[in-house]
């Protein structure tokens, strides 16, 4: 187990984080859009690449074999990490916004009808709101939304006067990628079971950051993607209740998701496989097992209470400017390590595009999120984000450089 | 690479902090928005265009610096021009912007947009630049 008193040792194995941007340390705070990868990531795939690349399932020689069992442990191993029952109901997909997708299609489609409804929340991300503006439009469903209130929380009150026996499914993101939001998943799966709805979780922001427990949530869908918690881009989870996948038709057809094919029939395969159609992304699957290794052991508890540290003190020294203004809740207690930002009126490009002369990585614009800008009433934000590799040293160093870019824009004025 | 010197000139801060043509025309002829999908930012373009002349122009944004700059500089030029003169300006601007090459000397009247060839070397935000210009395009079409 690393010990969380020296983020050093876990620097070292970062080897980006040796990058400069024109001459300057990297700062990466833009770990909501994607993390780093340690070597151990990177090793793996090199390691598939140099010596057991080969194609998996049905294959009869040691390569094959190794590369079925590496590409099935990362399955596992998913499993026990969202403390799911069964490795059967972890889907591959390509990221999160392919998962909620077959959820649209495959259960989405054949059990909502006219004037049903979905509840999602203001704050989510277009992945989880524009399959579902889609469906409700092809179907004559409602789209449904639980508003934030004042203090930048969900409003459950709201939640629970939209939650009715009309409601079909409540999509709802576990942490927003915006404000940071922690979404009481608890409250709100309540009350989609007591209306016979089922319970979907984005968990791309929150999974990363956050233990999750599949059973404790009591969700029927969590999906996530694993390029944002250490793993390589292009590999997406669709955890599902085994029951409901069993339920649910296939959405893509093709090799791999058949149990035999005749010229009159095609018998489609069993759990996990009947969804994951054609070659899938062996190698990054695979790396996929070392992220979710270095994840375990520095342990969930660990990675939130590191991340709650920065975010406070970040806050901390981040509200002691003037006219700055953060979006969300104002208690880190209550978001993850997410902070939505504007100062001195400078737009959030011209911001992003001044601290990365620092060396320092942040996000700027809606950041997918174009609802919630207009409910929070901006064109955009500036966000940092943080993650384990990161430390007080580097809060430090953006809060100065973000007093410097008040200077750059004003320029003219003060000469 | 500088910044200062690339993308924040005293002529786009100038534009920047004091825009110039800001707000809307009740009786205009032409109005037009443009978004930039990449941040959101969006733009809201008022003509008055009487006897084949941009005889007003006004423009309403929440923009970044060089979105804003841009469209201020843009306003200044393209007022008072006929038709013809304000889309040669619009594709003297645009070919600037878009040409990968050597940095381009505009025509002597256009000499201040070239504060806005720094933007080229910093590729996101030349959609910034030419938000303004792309939306005076569409409101000018068909006239």
């Amino acid at each position: 187990m690393k010990n969380w008193n020296d983020t050093k040792s876990i620097r070292k194995d970062f080897p980006i984080l040796e990058r400069k941007i024109d001459g300057k340390p990297l700062i990466y705070f833009d770990n909501a859009a994607t993390s780093q990868k340690p070597v151990q990531v990177i090793n793996a795939l090199t390691n598939y690449y140099e010596n057991y690349n080969s194609n998996i399932h049905r294959g009869l020689h040691t390569m094959s074999e190794e590369a079925t069992l590496a590409y099935e442990g990362t399955r596992e191993k998913i499993a026990r990490f969202i403390d799911a029952p069964s490795e059967r109901e972890v889907i591959f997909t390509r990221n999160a916004t392919e998962a909620i997708n077959i959820v649209v299609e495959s259960w989405g489609k054949h059990n909502i009808g006219a004037g049903d409804e979905i509840v999602i929340t203001s704050m989510e991300h277009h992945s989880n709101f524009v399959p579902w503006q889609k469906l409700c439009e092809d179907k004559g469903a409602r789209l449904v939304y639980i508003e934030i209130g004042a203090d930048g929380n969900l409003d459950y009150a709201m939640a629970e006067r939209l939650i009715t026996n009309k409601t079909k499914i409540v999509a709802v993101t576990q942490m927003s990628n915006v404000m940071g939001t922690v979404v009481d998943l608890k409250i709100l799966g309540k009350l989609a079971r007591l209306n016979g709805a089922k319970f979907l979780v984005d968990g791309a922001q929150g999974v990363p950051h956050l233990p999750t427990s599949v059973r404790e949530i009591d969700c029927d869908f969590l999906v996530f993607s694993m390029h944002k918690m250490l793993g390589p881009t292009g590999v997406g989870v669709l955890w599902g209740k085994e029951e409901l996948l069993d339920l649910m038709p296939p959405m893509l057809y093709g090799g791999d998701m058949i149990s035999s094919v005749t010229r009159e029939k095609t018998t489609v395969n069993e759990l996990p496989w009947k969804f994951e159609a054609g070659t899938p992304n062996i190698a990054d699957v695979i790396a996929s097992g070392a992220a979710i290794d270095y994840l375990q052991n520095l342990g969930m508890q660990n990675v939130r209470a590191h991340e709650l540290e920065l975010t406070r003190y970040a806050m901390d020294a981040m509200l002691k400017l003037p006219s700055m203004k953060i979006y969300g809740p104002q208690n880190p207690e209550l978001k993850g390590g997410v902070i939505s930002f504007n100062y001195e009126g400078i737009h959030p490009h011209d911001m992003g595009q001044i601290l990365n002369e620092s060396g320092i990585a942040i996000r700027a614009g809606h950041h997918c999120c174009q609802p919630l800008m207009k409910t929070l009433g901006v064109m955009g934000t500036a966000r940092a984000s943080f993650y384990i590799y990161n430390t007080i040293e580097e809060i430090d160093f953006f809060v100065d450089a973000l007093i410097k870019a008040e200077k750059v824009l004003n320029y003219v004025a003060c000469r | 690479m500088s910044l200062v010197d690339d993308l924040y000139r005293e002529t786009i801060l100038d534009h920047y902090h004091n825009p110039r043509n800001r707000g809307t025309i009740d009786d205009a002829t032409v109005s037009t928005e443009g978004v930039n999908p990449l941040c959101g930012d969006e733009l809201r373009l008022f003509l008055k265009i009487e006897d084949g002349v941009v005889s007003d122009i006004k423009l309403e944004s929440r923009g970044c610096s060089i979105n804003t700059a841009s469209g201020s500089m843009m306003s200044e030029l393209v007022l008072g021009k006929s038709l013809a003169d304000a889309k040669a300006v619009i594709s003297e601007f645009k070919n600037m912007m878009l040409n990968k090459g050597e940095d381009i000397t505009l025509s002597e009247d256009l000499e201040e947009l070239e504060a806005l060839q720094g933007v080229k070397k910093y590729p996101v935000r030349i959609k910034c630049a030419l938000l303004p210009w792309n939306t005076l395009d569409e409101g000018l079409k068909n006239k």
